[in-house]
């Protein structure tokens, strides 16, 4: 309207930070590290320990967010994406997890579930794997851009469907690896004191960063997310970019469940990643993405996850009950739709503004002054 | 556009129900191919409600075990109906009373509901046995129940645990989806027996039979620094979390080592890291019922009545000391 | 106040974060007075209107009503609402899954039953009365854009308001039915009604208004009897400067003669696709300016569209320069250097979230290829290019497109175009909705593009923009290509014959 011929207002490096979705899951980081601050600091104590292999590990709750943020971290990228480019959120991704996992264990221990030595390569597997999530996942992105059915509808099937599936690639087994070498994704590889998760987690954001660094998938998704007839018009094929974004979910997915079966060396396809579907939008929503789509903003995703985790370790840290996990989990996302909500940014954004004034103020006084 | 969209919609709806339809008929062919040898003529028929056999190993083997025992060699002619959910499971009771099965084996997916659908049964003559799990109704409508008393299983677990005369007991206890049967039962005893021995609970933490939770809390334990020397776990998969975040910080755990681990369900992979020393005690949860339900349908085949209408299954515990191989292939589901 | 006024408004500010949007306005509007607010985008017309009708709460001075001693206060929609000021905006905020009855009668009701026979019927009794030619219990989406402008005046008619604004009301309408509205505007005039006209037309401002209060960047610039103020003074107060004569555009550009024996850029032969159009041919060579022209929905925008591959293509052959293509999706038609502004700038032509950068640079990264981003500084640099070169109003590059005016949002869009760098471009009502400046500097630049050798096809409801700008027009009816013009059949008046059908000069 009318902001077009005045120059853009001064920014503060706060304000402007205010502005920036990456603030809302720094805020909820800052919050959570004060409190532990204040109600105990050895939270953030790490120490160096040698495992029971001998190997040199660290300990310490800070670790732990990191090593069991992983999974969560890596299903965030995926949900992004799919988010940003569908307006809407894959809820299949516990029960795709289930699958891919399981299929995993089938091609290592192949028709024994305990096989003593694995019957092919981790990497063969891994890649199987991978195969199979990626086509669970073009089966969710096809429902939902060639047959245009709300994400969350489409992969509803999946959803209800998919440990049904899990079950069924083995049989109703609860396969278990015994070769030491497979845990070591899930855990530590002898003489690294860092857990793998987290490596792979690192490998997994530069492999993204550098997707949307040398390919314009993120100007693609956003502005099919926002506006799907200009993105036509513009000689995008919406549908296709669509199914991308499912089937690079499926990969994020395949990723996920390899960590979580290399955990245990063993699946419980009934239980594995459960509810992780809701964690994994939660970090999305945290991250201050549109549920409903368009901008994204991947490393604020990212931290989402991580911030999720951080809270749930310091739940646990403090003995609260399992059980009431999610209900804490509510009042995050109560506080964090209140927070983006545009009234409220409206009033922060007076009060900054306020602020601000009153600074200036008294620094003009003090130059006078002077 | 709206034509298109009527299509896509439908077609998702065919999917849909094709999906179902695929786990439905695969139990309705199961009971056809079964209901074909109606023909036999003294063929005892039965029809059995279970859970999902998904659910858990527990319950694969307890499906696994009432199969085989309800075999046609047997002299049996027997349906299943699986189900998670009650309605669905009443719905299949009455469609087995309209097939006038001679008794309905039945695990109740809730206690309550349950009335109605037993009077029915009763009145066509169809004789009901309650197996792994009872329900709220009365007495006379059921002719006996075959049940595990989980707090009896605790029971043993503690008993042993008392048992082994440690130095100091300080215990991580990790609980079941809170409010199940087995949940409540295995940690009573503990609790209980906690309280009377002066016995240090570090943490209680439901980790909702989950490994993934369990070994997030076990982390969470380990991470704040506390000393603890027992993992009592309400399940296997619990037990064998907390064991991997034990291996990842260094903690010996088994036989002779820093950390007794204690779990239940006897899954045969967990009897083997009794075996192996890995784990100290596992107790069982019996999903072999079958054997019990056949005493009772040839008593009444015989005329015979029944005195006692709720029956305890011999559960065992099992020590990794004293642990077999034997042991390991019979009893490990 | 003032004896006869109807509303006074006294010395309104009112500013967003970083703006300031009004700066001491008065408005006056006297009973029975037709009113018009004139000044380009941006001139804070909106926010004066938005002020008025309670949707921002005003942060300075006083609202005079007729009727009431004090000072009123008007903090929502509402409270404009039981005051007496109704308000029929540029974009359509009626709701379109519900009947005509329904939006009219929506939201005023007292807490009674609903009864649609009877409300169908006062709905039908309105709409006659109004001579607007829809039943009440039709679906409003199943309307026309000019039907459902045409609903929401009768709504706000409908409500005994005292002063009524109307919002741009005329932008998609076309001429019968702006002939319409007049009538009913003066029909409202005469019962006494005060009506605020806010448009960018000059002639329609012209045709029915009494006054004309003229804002820019925010201020007041005056109030003015129209009899008082040329055209040319209207336009110059408006920007603030002397503008040189629309008229001139065209002489600069007469000689520009096209070779007609040239072979053509695009040439396209019995084209038709799923939005039903009759088959047609067309060619346009290298440095023309073509038209569509016709009534709203007779099928000009779907030739462009066809032409694009933006609607699906069920026939017809394309030859590029003489050799034969294959034309179904956009993608195709920009690859052959086509490029397609289209009509309805919201729906179809900005991202709304994304930066003005990211707009622009949109299509020809989708032509240059997916592994092959442009790093931040070419994006940058493309447009600072543009922004510089069409004279676009934006903070910075990175300011979202959707915070633009309508007439830099299209700027932007054209930039995105331009980019390309198209053998042939494509321009749907460019100048719709757009303030005059920008209309004047699109039409100049057309022109110009023409001269170096592009090929332009334009389509505007104005003819004598049409007329200003173009040396051939095809004349669509009733979806079907009904004649070409050239040459001293460019006038108003062989157009008109030519949209109504008359089988005089210049059809074949």
């Amino acid at each position: 309207m009318a902001q077009n011929k005045v120059a853009p207002p001064k920014t503060s490096f706060f304000a402007g930070l205010m502005r920036n979705q990456i603030f809302i899951p720094i805020a909820a980081l800052l919050l959570l590290t004060i409190f532990n601050l204040i109600a105990d600091p050895s939270f953030f104590k790490i120490t160096l320990a040698e495992n029971s292999n001998g190997d040199p590990v660290l300990n310490g709750y800070l670790i732990t967010v990191i090593d069991y943020g992983s999974e969560l971290a890596i299903l965030a990228l995926g949900m992004t994406l799919v988010t940003a480019a569908s307006g809407g959120q894959d809820i299949s991704v516990g029960a795709a997890i289930a699958i891919s996992g399981s299929v995993m264990l089938r091609v290592l221990c192949g028709s024994d579930s305990r096989a003593e030595t694995m019957q092919a390569p981790i990497i063969v597997a891994f890649l199987i794997s991978c195969v199979v999530a990626m086509l669970f996942g073009a089966f969710n992105g096809s429902l939902v851009a060639f047959f245009k059915i709300q994400p969350m509808v489409a992969t509803l099937i999946l959803f209800t469907a998919g440990r049904s599936i899990a079950a069924w690639i083995n049989h109703n087994e609860l396969p278990i690896v015994k070769d030491v070498s497979f845990s070591y994704f899930g855990n530590y590889f002898p003489g690294v004191p860092i857990p793998t998760p987290f490596f792979i987690a690192v490998i997994c954001f530069i492999a993204t960063w550098a997707l949307l660094k040398f390919t314009t998938l993120g100007l693609y998704v956003q502005s099919v997310g926002i506006n799907e007839k200009t993105s036509r018009l513009n000689g995008l094929n919406p549908e296709l970019i669509k199914l991308l974004t499912y089937v690079f979910l499926g990969l994020c997915v395949a990723v996920a469940g390899f960590i979580k079966v290399s955990r245990l060396s063993t699946i419980n396809y009934s239980v594995i990643a459960k509810d992780i579907e809701m964690d994994a939008i939660l970090a999305v929503a945290l991250g201050g993405n549109a549920l409903s789509g368009g901008k994204f903003n991947m490393g604020s995703s990212i931290l989402g996850a991580y911030v999720i985790q951080y809270l749930t370790t310091t739940l646990y840290k403090f003995k609260v009950n399992a059980d009431a996990l999610p209900a804490y989990k509510a009042v995050v996302v109560i506080l964090l739709v209140i927070m983006s909500a545009p009234v409220v940014r409206e009033k922060f954004a007076q009060l900054t503004k306020k602020l601000r004034a009153n600074k200036e103020h008294t620094q003009a006084a003090n130059a006078a002054s002077n | 556009m709206k034509l298109k969209k009527l299509l896509a919609m439908s077609i998702s709806m065919a999917m849909c129900a094709a999906v179902f339809a695929g786990c439905g008929s695969s139990g309705d062919n199961g009971g056809k191919s079964n209901g074909g040898g109606k023909s036999g003529g003294d063929l005892i028929k039965v029809g059995i409600i279970n859970n999902d056999p998904n659910e858990s190993g527990y319950r694969t083997a307890n499906d696994k075990d009432l199969k085989e025992a309800f075999s046609k060699e047997n002299g049996y002619d027997a349906s299943f109906a699986y189900s998670l959910k009650n309605d669905e499971q009443i719905q299949a009771a009455n469609k087995f009373i309209q097939d006038e099965v001679d008794y309905l084996l039945l695990s109740a997916a809730d206690t309550a509901g349950w009335d109605t659908v037993l009077k029915d049964a009763q009145a066509a003559g169809v004789k009901v046995i309650l197996f792994d799990r009872t329900i709220d109704a009365d007495e006379s409508l059921y002719e006996a129940s075959i049940v595990s008393d989980m707090a009896k299983e605790g029971q043993t677990a503690v008993d042993w645990l008392k048992g082994q005369n440690l130095s100091e007991y300080k215990i991580i206890h990790l609980q079941g989806v809170m409010g199940s049967a087995a949940q409540k039962g295995r940690s009573q005893a503990l609790t209980d027996t906690a309280a009377a021995e002066g016995w240090t609970i570090v943490n209680e933490q439901t980790a909702e039979w989950n490994a993934e939770k369990a070994q997030q809390i076990v982390q969470s334990v380990i991470d704040s620094g506390e000393s603890f020397n027992v993992i009592y776990a309400e399940n296997d998969d619990m037990a064998k979390g907390a064991v991997a975040a034990l291996d990842k910080a260094n903690i010996s755990h088994g036989v002779g080592k820093d950390v007794v681990v204690m779990g239940f369900d006897c899954n045969k992979w967990a009897l083997e890291e009794l075996l192996n020393q890995n784990w100290n005690y596992d107790g069982q949860c019996n999903p072999f019922q079958s054997s019990y339900i056949k005493d009772i349908i040839d008593k009444l085949e015989a005329g015979e009545t029944i005195s006692q209408k709720t029956i305890i299954m011999d559960e065992k515990g099992f020590d990794a000391s004293t642990i077999t191989q034997e042991d390991v292939d019979n009893y490990g589901i | 106040m003032r004896e006869k006024s109807l509303l006074e408004m006294r010395g309104i500010y009112k500013s967003f974060p970083g703006v300031k949007a009004l700066q001491n306005v008065d408005f006056t509007l006297c009973e029975g007075e037709i009113h018009a607010l004139m000044g380009e985008n941006g001139a804070g017309k909106s926010t004066l209107i938005k002020v008025l009708t309670g949707v921002h709460v005003k942060d300075e001075g006083d609202i005079f009503l007729k009727g009431h001693d004090k000072a009123v206060q008007i903090r929502s929609p509402k409270d404009a609402q039981k005051l007496g000021i109704s308000t029929v905006y540029q974009e359509i905020t009626l709701c379109p899954n519900l009947s005509v009855a329904e939006n009219i009668f929506i939201g005023r009701g007292d807490g009674h039953m609903v009864n649609w026979r009877s409300m169908n019927k006062k709905a039908d009794e309105l709409l006659e009365s109004l001579g607007i030619n829809v039943k009440g219990s039709q679906q409003l989406a199943s309307c026309s854009i000019a039907v459902q402008q045409m609903v929401a005046i009768a709504r706000a008619v409908d409500m005994d308001c005292q002063v009524l604004i109307l919002d741009e009301p005329t932008s998609s309408l076309d001429e019968s039915e702006v002939a319409k509205l007049f009538v009913l505007m003066r029909k409202l005039k005469a019962r006494g009604v005060g009506i605020i006209f806010v448009t960018h037309f000059l002639d329609q401002v012209y045709e029915v208004c009494d006054k004309i209060t003229v804002l820019r960047d925010g201020k007041l610039v005056g109030e003015y009897e129209i009899e008082n103020l040329p055209r040319v003074e209207l336009v110059s107060k408006m920007l603030g400067k002397e503008l040189d004569d629309m008229a001139s555009i065209k002489s600069d550009t007469s000689d520009s003669g096209v070779d007609m024996n040239s072979e053509p850029v695009y040439e396209g032969k019995g084209l038709c696709s799923t939005e039903g159009i009759s088959p047609f041919d067309f060619n346009i060579r290298r440095g023309e300016i073509n038209g569509f022209t016709g009534l709203l929905g007779s099928g000009r925008s779907e030739c462009v569209r066809t032409i694009f591959g933006a609607d699906k293509v069920t026939g017809g052959t394309v030859k590029m320069e003489g050799t034969e293509v294959k034309i179904n999706k956009p993608i195709d038609a920009m690859k052959h250097g086509i490029a397609y502004l289209p009509e309805d700038r919201k729906r179809d032509g900005i991202i709304g979230d994304l930066s003005v950068k990211d707009n622009i640079k949109l299509a020809l990264q989708v032509k240059t290829g997916f592994f092959k981003p442009f790093s931040n500084a070419k994006a940058n640099e493309f447009a600072n290019e543009y922004i510089k070169l069409l004279d676009i109003k934006t903070a910075s590059v990175n300011t979202p497109i959707k915070s633009l005016s309508g007439g830099n949002q299209q700027k932007v869009i054209l930039a995105r175009w331009l980019l390309t760098h198209p053998k042939y471009l494509i321009l749907d009502e460019p100048t719709r909705g757009i303030d005059v400046g920008t209309k004047v500097d699109i039409q100049k630049l057309m022109l110009k593009l023409a001269s170096e050798g592009m090929c332009v096809t334009f389509i505007s409801s104005e003819t004598d923009e049409m007329l200003r700008t173009c040396s051939r027009l095809l004349v669509m009816r009733d979806r079907k290509l009904v004649g070409e013009l050239t040459g001293d059949q460019l006038t108003q008046k062989t157009i008109m014959d030519t949209i109504a059908g008359g089988d005089k000069n210049g059809t074949e």
